[in-house]
């Protein structure tokens, strides 16, 4: 059976609520079946407009969503057949977790034999069996969350939408939980839309991620490029930490440019620079700036030292480098870097392919 | 084991129960200290008033002090045939005491409460008495007025002996208790008062309804409505509140009128003709419509606050998991209702059943319920004892209710806001 590439399609879509402002501008996103997508955007971005979208709660103003080749504008939400984790869980405070299982199910009379298993089945898989008969009330955050994702997996979804499902959660529980999601996307090969502004569980989740910022989608792209390969400055400074310095190319030849700063000149990566004389903010990730590097590199300053973080398993050091003192270092903890001082003057390097030219801010 | 069994005592030595009431003795006193103010408001206004209508209502000494003599001669009569001479002379006697201190009238209307007619022998015998000889009381009596050979009027006089009785409560019921000391019902031309407890019931009931029918949607629209319209509909629904009961009754009684406002509009559109306007007040309709919105806003306010917490997403997950409009409405939306549903039918049902301005303005003789029957008693017969009897049975009736709607739904489940 081969993947539907394009299984959830927004076609151009445009979302306005008050006919002044979009929410969401010329939206154009393929999902394919199975796929683990997660929409990652600051608040206000569009996100979960989209995803609301997609539910049936919200009509586009302009444009068609496909579901499996089927336009759905038309189709209301208990017709579309997909799943959907809320924010605060939406669990039924007055059904046991059984019934709020079983609900789905009753309202497509399946038979009472059937909604036993499929509940049983669906419970064991966030490991809740023998809650069957507890209230929400009852339970904690961490499994009431199970239960509002088991109820939107038991009747078998074609799709499965997340709206910040682990917002209201505390940090050790939020990160189990994201494993726990992803092997259940992984073992029951759902496509699932998650929505989030935790880049972190982004990283973690997902087969691709859409960063939404200002109602458009800024990038579309695996974890690892969305975080190696930033395509502009917006995505670079939302996505993990980001060193930057605003300047103007001064010479672009051969894949490199050379950017001119207040003081002093890097070497570059032209990403979004096509010509001499462009404004541009260059982007270098902190873990890919070394101190006293083995190896060659091709851009080589001092810095001074100007504060020290301990984190544990790594330092963090601030430097002044070329006029910008924010500049920031991950040094791992090991016995080689004693000379980390306050006040103390190092060398650093990078390679220009790390140092990323991109749109002005 | 033996460390648990054993007593815990404080650092000092103290056991720790003893310890810990000390500590806490102050703070109650101080929580009762400021309770008592209300504590005392409560007795001195709700529970001595409420007590005194429960003795006022089978308190029946005034007879049995007016004719002492007379009860004491009576314990020997059997009740079955006119009574021996004994009891007419005792009679005489303390009937001459009353006329002699001018309080007699008192008696009167007392006996005419048991039976009709002992106003008008009482006075001609008051007129004759001063000419009545010593000896033969019973035959100078008989020979006053015929009732007086009436064996029925003795039994009368013999039935208000007791210092307590419950007649008063029969009568509401339109009982009483005849002659041989059964309890039998009055004849039919004069069964008024279950009439009225039948209406009160009845129009009680279905006011809730209506009230319900109305406000679930006002309600479920204020609590979704964004806040610049539902603070303009909550205003809607509370205005009348800052109006006065007596307003906005009179203004219905303008509305409903036969050439009222709402007559002239059916008479417009054509619904009625210009001869046959309906009559829509001074019976149960004008009851009926004049309740139901002077009662709204106790049914808007308990369901509002109710829907107010229901988060909309419960709403859309029933819809996302496949259910009809109507299905997450029916299975989700309403259930998470019913404390508000239950609140706001039993305030309003409350209210309704004790009701008495409205009724009592466009009611009209088919539109008046138990409470104007107690007023009546209260202002123009000064049976105060029957309109206590009356109004304590409506108060057992409202508690009886509670309890009923304790067992279906249960009072914690009750949300007023």
């Amino acid at each position: 059976m081969s993947k539907n590439s394009e299984f959830v399609k927004f076609d151009k879509v445009d979302k306005s609520y008050d006919g002044k402002v979009l929410v969401v501008k010329d939206l154009n996103l393929d999902i394919s079946e199975g796929e683990f997508i997660t929409m990652l955007g600051p608040s206000g971005s569009g996100k979960t407009t989209c995803l609301m979208m997609l539910a049936g709660f919200e009509t586009p103003t302009n444009g068609e969503i496909y579901l499996d080749s089927n336009p759905i504008s038309n189709i209301p939400p208990h017709k579309r057949g997909i799943g959907m984790v809320f924010q605060n869980y939406a669990l039924f405070p007055h059904m046991t977790v059984y019934e709020n299982l079983a609900f789905p199910l009753k309202v497509r009379k399946v038979s009472k034999d059937e909604i036993d298993k499929k509940v049983d089945k669906a419970l064991s898989m966030v490991s809740l069996t023998g809650f069957e008969n507890r209230m929400p009330g009852q339970l904690s955050g961490g499994q009431q969350q199970r239960v509002a994702v088991a109820r939107a997996l038991v009747f078998d979804p074609a799709v499965v939408l997340m709206d910040e499902p682990l917002g209201a959660l505390d940090k050790n529980l939020r990160e189990s939980m994201q494993y726990e999601i992803k092997h259940i996307h992984e073992s029951i090969g759902v496509t699932v839309v998650y929505v989030t502004h935790d880049q972190g569980e982004a990283l973690t989740m997902s087969n691709r991620i859409a960063v939404f910022n200002d109602g458009k989608v800024q990038q579309l792209s695996s974890p690892d490029k969305l975080y190696e390969e930033p395509v502009n400055s917006f995505v670079a400074e939302f996505i993990g930490e980001n060193n930057t310095f605003q300047g103007e190319v001064s010479d672009i030849s051969n894949g490199k440019c050379k950017v001119k700063l207040k003081e002093g000149e890097i070497v570059a990566n032209p990403i979004n620079v096509k010509s001499k004389g462009d404004k541009t903010t260059v982007s270098i990730r902190p873990e890919r700036a070394l101190i006293n590097p083995s190896q060659k590199m091709d851009n080589n300053y001092k810095g001074k030292i100007e504060e020290v973080i301990y984190h544990g398993d790594h330092t963090r050091v601030r430097l002044k480098v070329l006029g910008n003192s924010d500049f920031i270092l991950k040094v791992p903890n090991s016995s080689q870097n004693i000379d980390i001082k306050l006040g103390n003057t190092i060398n650093i390097s990078w390679n220009s392919t790390d140092a990323r030219a991109l749109d002005p801010k | 084991m033996s460390s648990e069994t054993k007593q815990i005592l404080t650092t000092d030595g103290i056991p720790l129960e003893v310890s810990l009431k000390k500590a806490e003795k102050k703070n109650k006193i101080k929580a009762f200290l400021l309770v008592a103010p209300l504590l005392l408001f409560l007795i001195i206004t709700y529970i001595f008033p409420i007590g005194e209508m429960l003795f006022r209502s089978v308190d029946d000494r005034m007879v049995t002090n007016m004719l002492p003599k007379t009860f004491q001669a009576m314990e020997k009569w059997d009740g079955k045939e006119l009574p021996p001479e004994e009891v007419f002379e005792a009679f005489y006697l303390d009937y001459k005491f009353l006329v002699e201190k001018k309080t007699f009238g008192k008696l009167a209307t007392q006996l005419n409460y048991e039976k009709n007619g002992f106003k008008s022998i009482l006075k001609k015998l008051q007129r004759k008495m001063k000419k009545f000889e010593q000896g033969n009381y019973k035959e100078q009596i008989m020979n006053v007025h015929k009732r007086w050979a009436n064996v029925e009027y003795w039994r009368a006089i013999k039935r208000r002996a007791p210092d307590i009785t419950y007649s008063k409560y029969l009568k509401a019921m339109d009982m009483y208790e005849n002659e041989d000391g059964k309890i039998s019902q009055v004849s039919e031309d004069r069964r008024v008062h279950r009439i009225l407890w039948l209406r009160t019931l009845e129009i009680a009931f279905f006011v809730t309804i209506l009230c319900f029918l109305m406000a679930y949607p006002i309600a479920h629209l204020l609590a979704t409505l964004p806040m610049k319209y539902s603070n303009l509909l909550m205003i809607c629904v509370l205005l009348p509140f800052w109006t006065s009961l007596l307003v906005r009754t009179a203004s219905w009684m303008i509305l409903l009128q036969q050439q009222g406002i709402v007559n002239d509009f059916f008479v417009w559109i054509g619904l009625v003709g210009e001869e046959n306007r309906p009559e829509m007040m001074y019976n149960k309709t004008g009851t009926y419509v004049a309740m139901t919105q002077i009662l709204l806003p106790f049914m808007v306010l308990p369901l509002y606050s109710v829907m107010k917490t229901i988060s909309p997403s419960l709403m859309r997950a029933g819809k996302s998991l496949g259910g009809t409009p109507f299905v997450a409405f029916w299975k989700v939306y309403f259930p998470l209702t019913i404390p508000g549903i239950g609140a706001g039918c039993l305030l309003v049902f409350i209210l309704a059943i004790g009701y008495y301005i409205t009724p009592a303005l466009v009611g009209g003789a088919s539109g008046t319920l138990i409470s104007n029957q107690i007023a009546f008693h209260m202002k123009s017969t000064l049976d105060w004892s029957f309109a206590s009897a009356m109004g304590l049975m409506l108060l057992t009736g409202v508690l009886v209710i509670y309890w009923i709607y304790n067992k279906l739904v249960g009072v914690d489940n009750i949300k007023l806001g």
